[in-house]
């Protein structure tokens, strides 16, 4: 008698097409399957394993737009072994795909809200999907109001789209960092203070927010000071990830497989843990 | 003077506060406006003035040798610039460039230290709303300080 | 007694002289037969052919921190409780080859492993035990993903269960976790041993009609009502003198009330964070994947390993570990086991085996560290 291994555990080989230089640590590769032209679907906020040959596994939020799902769109910042070799990959380079796994932004249930986007770092990677949904169906949504903060403005993700998205209309974007040299003319200061400069009706309001873990924690405070309900936020948390599909163990947080019953967690559900150390 | 009455009034800093003490406030003030690329104040001079801005944008600059000019905040419409004129030595340790066109009803230091000793009531209100904005600064620069957005 | 009547919840009596028959039949069957034996003096799951290689007149004294085999005063075949072994090593195998890569040209072709999946019959497992097997089923077999492997062992496996009779109360606390120590579901056939004087012979238990049909070939006759009843006081007397008890009354409530309790810094103290309890540990199922590529860089590979949650690197996340302190790591150990198991999975992560207490190298007990935060819990935390 045989078994053959769960489907989920193995990589699907992918093609790198285009690698861009974000900042001096962070590249977005544009990915295609290395056989056949399937599409491949997934939700915003999203998560894949990255299996680079030999070295080993991690987990990345996909970056792409759901609507152009011909390619595989992931911003990688080189921080271990294995993003590292991710990172230094070329055009024609393959590594190995599992996914899509995790819950989504609840991008589809807010329809007629305004939204929040409120990224720190490289917390813009999972959100991209997320604005690019909101942009594709822009009519179905209030006012939507980007803050994105870092560190300095080199280490800002997607220059180029942030000043395209900057000029419409129908969008407003906050650029903020920490520390600024030169000829910038955007904003200096934690993204905390932005909110105050955003327009949204508490009452019907969806914020979603992804970075760093003391970034989120403010965040949050902040937003509940300024008339949001717990259920109206939704944050991104980030885990030791091995299988990605609720097996391992390795991604728990408190009553809580991240892999699964996230990443995308709605504030409420998670508050009693949020605050924990060491879970 | 007329004019800024209503703007004073409006600003987060001395909104809900008494039209006398609005009065006393008035007394001290005068309109300026800045161009973009012009310095409201500079390192180590004299501390004399306290900004409200009330429109445009304001970039808070250290300089440093080699570097330049590192903005380390930015502040805008509804904010103040210049809360540390209340403490010795009476001097600016940073500088402001506005970045654009920005106007600001400026206050003179003297003027309002002199009305905070005359009426004490004054002075309370003052300091409660110059308390409120440090803690608030406070915070802001300890996040900024926990590396907000490293992981 | 006819074929006829060897039905699904019949019960008959196997002499223990005719034991060997049993393992003829399922050895027959194709089952290679799993079970406690000894081996270099240690008490284990081991393939066994003969009677003999069952551990017989032996029994195991079990404190907190000491495990120590000692002589029967009779020939039980099965006197002692469980050893440091749990069925899980059979049906999710500690160390397995997930899949190679074959570098193709430019790419890479994978080749998934084609697992070849032993038939086992696991003889001698204690309700505990299947209590722990079901548990793993919901982890394993319950989710949205299912492990492939596990279900084919496990669904391949024939199981003897044992119900828990002769032997010392030593670190059991199966009574208070619901789970023994009479084996009630789960089993093709269930055992329980009857020493009585010179008689000797086990009351069987059909729990399917794969048990039937093994049972078929094996010289028996029906039990008495007088055996079928010294069964029962035998498991009773067991359920009557547990060695330890664990109060589970709103335990989640507790551990999430009492987070940051002081007791957590005192069994830190002297925890040594050698991941004993999760290695013996029935359920906890905790893996890692590893990878490798071989020297010229052609082939790689994945692999799973048996992980634990004691380690700092199994938190870890680039830049460094979540759970950096030892007191987190065993904090999340027994909260894990006792709480938010249940909220994962709608049961307890605990059944009461005890394996954790004997095996701890400092015998930290569960059921004390659980009862030491009740007798000084804290209330709920304000909002």
């Amino acid at each position: 008698m045989t078994a053959n291994l769960p489907d989920p555990m193995i990589p699907t080989p992918f093609v790198v097409q285009k690698v861009k230089r974000e900042t001096s640590d962070t590249y977005t590769l544009d990915l295609t399957r290395a056989e056949g032209a399937a599409n491949f679907a997934f939700a915003p906020g999203q998560f894949n394993m990255l299996y680079a040959f030999g070295a080993g596994e991690a987990p990345i939020s996909i970056s792409g737009d759901p609507a152009r799902p011909e390619t595989l769109v992931h911003t990688v910042r080189d921080v271990g072994n294995v993003t590292r070799a991710i990172c230094r990959l070329k055009r024609g380079g393959v590594l190995g795909v599992r996914g899509p796994f995790g819950v989504p932004w609840p991008v589809d249930r807010v329809a007629g809200q305004d939204v929040l986007i409120i990224a720190g770092g490289l917390g813009l990677a999972p959100l991209r999907p997320a604005l690019y949904h909101l942009l594709n169906h822009r009519g179905e949504f209030g006012n939507i109001e980007v803050i994105y903060g870092a560190r300095t403005p080199k280490d800002l993700l997607y220059l180029r789209e942030l000043e395209r998205w900057r000029g419409r209309f129908d969008l407003r974007v906050h650029v903020t960092v920490d520390q600024a040299e030169g000829d910038w003319h955007s904003n200096v200061g934690v993204v905390t203070k932005i909110i105050g400069r955003t327009r949204f009706d508490p009452p019907s309001t969806v914020a979603l927010i992804c970075g760093p873990g003391v970034m989120m924690r403010f965040t949050v405070l902040e937003l509940l000071n300024r008339g949001l309900k717990p259920e109206q936020v939704y944050v991104s948390m980030e885990r030791n990830m091995k299988c990605g599909i609720g097996l391992c163990g390795h991604c728990q947080w408190g009553p809580f497989f991240v892999c699964k019953d996230g990443p995308v967690f709605r504030y409420d559900r998670i508050k009693a843990w949020f605050d924990r150390r060491e879970v | 003077m007329d004019t800024m009455a209503p703007i004073l009034a409006a600003h987060p800093f001395c909104k809900g506060l008494d039209s006398r003490y609005l009065k006393l406030i008035l007394e001290c003030a005068s309109r300026e406006t800045f161009t973009p690329g012009q310095l409201l104040c500079q390192d180590n001079q004299e501390a004399r003035k306290f900004y409200v801005i009330h429109h445009g944008r304001v970039a808070v600059e250290i300089y440093r040798a080699r570097r330049g000019a590192v903005t380390i905040q930015t502040i805008g419409e509804g904010e103040v610039l210049g809360w540390l004129w209340f403490d010795q030595p009476y001097h600016w340790h940073l500088d402001a460039r506005a970045l654009d066109l920005t106007r600001v009803i400026s206050l003179e230091v003297q003027c309002l230290l002199d009305r905070c000793a005359q009426d004490h009531g004054f002075g309370y209100e003052i300091m409660r709303r110059y308390a409120h904005r440090l803690a608030v600064q406070f915070r802001a620069t300890k996040a900024q300080l926990a590396d907000f957005y490293g992981d | 007694m006819t074929a006829s009547s060897l039905k699904v919840g019949a019960r008959v009596t196997l002499a223990a002289g005719d034991f060997q028959h049993l393992l003829d039949a399922l050895a027959g069957r194709g089952y290679r037969v799993m079970s406690p034996t000894l081996e270099d003096g240690r008490l284990i799951y081991g393939e066994i052919g003969k009677v003999t290689d069952l551990p017989i007149g032996w029994t195991a004294f079990q404190e907190g921190g000491t495990f120590r085999l000692e002589h029967r005063q009779d020939q039980a075949f099965f006197g002692f409780a469980v050893g440091q072994q749990s069925w899980k090593q059979f049906l999710l195998p500690p160390h397995q080859t997930l899949w190679q890569a074959q570098r193709e040209g430019s790419g890479w072709g994978i080749i998934p492993q084609v697992q070849e999946i032993p038939q086992f019959a696991f003889l001698g497992v204690r309700s505990c035990e299947l209590e722990a097997m079901a548990v793993q089923d919901r982890v394993f077999l319950q989710g949205a993903h299912v492990e492939s492997t596990y279900r084919a062992r496990r669904e391949s496996a024939f199981i003897v269960a044992l119900n828990c009779a002769h032997q010392d109360p030593g670190t059991c606390f199966c009574v208070s976790m619901g789970t023994g120590p009479r084996a009630t579901a789960g089993f093709d056939l269930a055992l329980t041993e009857l020493l009585q004087g010179e008689e000797h012979g086990f009351v069987v238990e059909i729990g399917t009609d794969r048990g039937a049909e093994v049972i078929r070939q094996v010289p028996r006759r029906a039990a008495t009502s007088g055996e079928v009843d010294a069964a029962a006081r035998a498991v009773a007397a067991v359920a009557g003198n547990m060695g330890r008890r664990l109060d589970t009354t709103g335990i989640q409530e507790l551990f999430y009330d009492n987070y940051e309790h002081p007791r957590w810094d005192e069994v830190a103290a002297r925890c040594l964070n050698c991941g004993n309890c999760t290695l013996v540990c029935p359920t906890c199922f905790c893996h890692t994947l590893e990878d490798s590529m071989d020297l010229p860089g052609a082939v790689a590979e994945r692999r799973r390993r048996l992980d634990s949650c004691f380690t700092v690197d199994f938190s870890y996340l680039h830049g460094g570990s979540i759970r950096t302190s030892p007191r987190s790591r065993y904090r999340q150990w027994l909260t894990h086991k006792l709480a938010t198991w249940i909220d994962q999975f709608g049961c307890s992560g605990c059944v009461g085996c005890g394996r954790c207490i004997t095996w701890c190298p400092v015998g930290i007990d569960i059921t004390e560290e659980v009862r030491a935060i009740r007798e000084t819990a804290a209330g709920p935390p304000k909002e």
